[in-house]
């Protein structure tokens, strides 16, 4: 029994850290592809076809060449906070991820139940928002550390855009907390099972606020000034290259990972399936039925491929072969018992249709919008998103406070 | 205890969006921008001076290389000055097919402007778009010379020989789908209001200002100056042709921008008009096998894209010019730079660099 307790709280803990630390940087390579695809998809061109079928190794080239570029380091730069810096961006991207519920189910491997997230504390939320303020200090270091005008001043920028960013970040998410009684991620998704919606439709205002403020916060497009690469070459990453590069893209992938679920988990319902109080739809959580409307996207995707010979094939030959795997692990009795999977896996499945869903948004910012001008941004923040996520708190209060 | 500091910052030459090699002095206060400089000469390949120990014919090569954008509206303004001096009467066929060539050539370079535009204010789709018509213009120019960039398109007299069978029609084909494409990316662009917070009140040039720096083309007359060469001067039967010169009221990026969009409508216009009436004809007049022009000085002037685009010779005989002189645009409309820009934010000249439409071959010539 004992072992049994150590494996339960040790072991099946640290594999799902090394898992996650493993994992995540492979799904970002070609989360990485398939932005490159959606927006050559965008903007009439192919997009990576050279490396593999598709392109389909091209994020394996891309890490074995930044992996094996010189990494080099400006000469009066402070060496050790140069170092320091993409580590210290990185560490809390990942951190984030450890609250992140995919699924409320345990798997079942080898008997024992492992679950689909690393651990849920009763302050997940606070604690995202506590560490993912934490990256911005990578960024003032870099650019700092460079000892190069451009990093400085897309340091600035960017602690500046942060700072400004973490209020109505931290706002947004009030209403949220005081529907759902809970900062807890698994508690807040239980809620939305209880209530019958999805939060996104009683707190649409916290939605849209929380999701263009932490757009902002992930600086992408159309808040990319820290790295404006018309203004700045690039800003607080100027002087990075090889390795070290990497680690701060792997950081900026990450955090849109991270921003995308927390979205999901708070107004989407996570891993519940659409209209979650509807009965009749409680077949879309039954395994074998995920297969059909994926393999009905893969024959749409195939046919729009032969219309328009773009490279979206090979998505859908993904998602099929997901499903697949999907449904041949929720059908399994080999590593457990049989049947029992299928809750966790359709969980992971709705839950990562959303969160695609969300990355497929910073996609489109990326191929749609011009960049803010410093100054608008900051007004955007200050004199938009802040009284509005604010009004969005007070009216939520009132609101509960009337109905009790 | 605590104070501030303005700081240096060299813009270029190495840098994304100087469009080339410039580079830019510039003195910080934070983001705002106490003091712009420009330094220019990167690019300094000395043509005035090479055309001194060229015979006429073989300058025109000189020319495609100074706004290598527009190197059409480069050779037609080359041609014309010669042409002048020599008091040469040129073909209506071969006027009819330069104005077709420098209209198509005015579209493709606005392409590539706003496309780098754009790019230069965040908004990566529209690069694509443009330089997807961009390619249609080019091949129409491959199929009429054989080059993509540096044409030598036309010769003194006319043009070295007549369009392609079936050019015409191609070029129909372009001016009729390129409304459409247009339109695609005004709807990316021009109510977009991140683009109105980013081109709106930014870099104004007063009229004023811009005639006193002597800037001319797209870049004055958003600022409320009807001035076009094609309309005050007309050179090679522009005379012949019914078309409008938009003009700006604000003189800021969002109006340069304006401008060049209802400018390639116009060239659209033009060029439709000079299809639909395209003389037969011989395409070169009679030229001597050596041009040897008479003794004498000619000023020579065209629209060029980027504006009044000068040509200034001075012949004492013989097979060479004394002196030659080119009136760039881009060098002119550079000098307003500073003034659009002092005060502003870093990101603006960007914005402002970007909406004067400078080519780096142009300035240094």
């Amino acid at each position: 029994m004992d072992q049994q307790a150590l494996i339960q709280n040790l072991v099946i803990p640290a594999a799902q850290i090394v898992a996650v630390v493993l994992v995540l940087p492979l799904l970002i390579a070609y989360l990485q592809l398939v932005e490159r695809k959606v927006l050559g998809f965008m903007q009439v061109r192919l997009a990576p076809r050279r490396v593999g079928w598709h392109g389909l190794l091209q994020p394996i080239a891309d890490a074995v060449k930044l992996l094996i570029k010189e990494d080099t380091v400006p000469e009066k730069s402070d060496r050790f906070l140069f170092t320091l810096a993409p580590v210290v961006t990185v560490i809390p991207a990942l951190a984030a991820l450890a609250v992140i519920p995919f699924a409320a189910e345990p798997f079942r491997v080898f008997g024992y139940e492992v679950n689909p997230f690393i651990t849920d504390i009763n302050v997940a939320l606070l604690y995202v928002l506590a560490i993912s303020s934490l990256g911005i200090y990578g960024v003032i270091l870099g650019g700092w550390a460079s000892n190069s005008k451009y990093s400085l001043l897309g340091a600035l920028r960017s602690s500046a855009q942060m700072i400004s960013y973490e209020v109505p970040l931290g706002f947004a998410v009030i209403g949220v907390m005081m529907l759902a009684g809970s900062a807890s991620m698994v508690d807040i998704v239980n809620a939305q099972k209880a209530s019958g919606v999805w939060y996104v439709l009683p707190q649409i205002l916290g939605f849209f606020c929380y999701f263009i403020a932490a757009v902002a916060e992930t600086n992408r497009v159309p808040f990319d000034l820290p790295e404006a690469e018309a203004e700045l070459v690039a800003g607080f990453h100027t002087e990075y290259s090889g390795m070290k590069f990497a680690l701060f893209f792997l950081a900026e992938y990450t955090n849109m990972i991270v921003v995308s679920s927390i979205v999901t988990i708070l107004f989407f319902g996570g891993w519940l399936r659409p209209f979650p109080n509807v009965a009749a739809l409680a077949f879309l959580e039954n395994g074998w039925l995920l297969f059909v409307p994926l393999v009905a996207g893969g024959f749409l995707g195939w046919l729009a491929d032969q219309k328009l010979g773009g490279g979206l094939r090979l998505m859908f030959a993904g998602g099929i072969a997901g499903a697949a795997l999907g449904v041949l692990i929720a059908r399994s009795d080999v590593m457990g018992l049989a049947g029992l999977q299928v809750p966790a896996v359709s969980g992971v499945f709705w839950f990562s249709l959303k969160v695609s869903f969300f990355l497929f948004m910073y996609i489109w910012f990326r191929g749609t919008y011009p960049r803010y001008r410093y100054d608008q941004l900051m007004a955007l923040g200050w004199k938009w998103l802040i009284p509005m996520s604010i009004l969005n708190v007070v009216g939520t209060g009132l609101v509960i406070l009337i109905t009790g | 205890m605590f104070r501030t500091e303005e700081m240096d910052i060299n813009m270029g030459p190495q840098h994304p969006s100087t469009h080339g090699v410039l580079r830019l002095k510039l003195t910080l206060e934070g983001e705002e921008v106490v003091d712009i400089r420009p330094v220019i000469g990167y690019l300094h390949r000395g043509v005035e001076k090479l055309s001194e120990h060229r015979t006429y014919p073989m300058i025109e090569p000189l020319t495609d290389r100074l706004d290598y954008v527009a190197a059409i509206s480069e050779n037609l303004g080359y041609c014309g000055a010669v042409e002048k001096l020599m008091g040469l009467s040129i073909p209506p066929r071969a006027q009819y097919l330069r104005v077709v060539l420098a209209e198509l050539q005015r579209i493709a370079s606005h392409l590539l402007w706003l496309g780098t535009h754009a790019l230069d204010l965040g908004a990566m789709t529209v690069f694509f778009y443009t330089f997807r018509e961009r390619e249609l213009i080019l091949d129409l120019f491959e199929a009429f010379c054989g080059a993509r960039l540096t044409y030598n398109s036309m010769r003194i007299g006319g043009l070295y020989e007549d369009v392609p069978q079936g050019w015409t029609d191609r070029v129909r084909h372009f001016i009729d789908i390129f409304p459409a494409r247009e339109k695609e990316y005004e709807d990316l662009l021009t109510v977009n209001r991140i683009w109105l917070g980013r081109t709106r009140g930014v870099g104004v040039l007063k009229p004023e200002d811009g005639v006193a720096l002597g800037v001319s083309g797209p870049t004055l007359r958003a600022s409320g100056v009807d001035y076009d060469v094609r309309r005050a001067q007309p050179y090679s039967s522009y005379d012949q042709f019914e078309f409008d010169v938009p003009v700006g009221q604000n003189g800021d990026t969002y109006d340069r921008y304006i401008v060049r969009m209802e400018e390639m409508r116009q060239s659209c216009r033009i060029i439709r008009q000079a299809l639909d009436r395209l003389p037969e004809g011989e395409v070169r007049a009679k030229v001597p096998k050596y041009i040897k022009p008479p003794a004498g000085e000619v000023y020579h002037v065209v629209e060029s894209p980027r504006g009044e685009q000068g040509f200034y010779i001075v012949h004492k005989g013989g097979e060479m010019p004394y002196r030659m002189r080119f009136r760039a645009p881009s060098f002119v409309n550079l000098q307003a730079l500073p003034i659009m820009c002092r005060g502003r934010l870093i990101a603006d000249i960007v914005a402002v660099i970007g909406s004067i439409d400078i080519v780096l071959g142009d300035v240094d010539r």
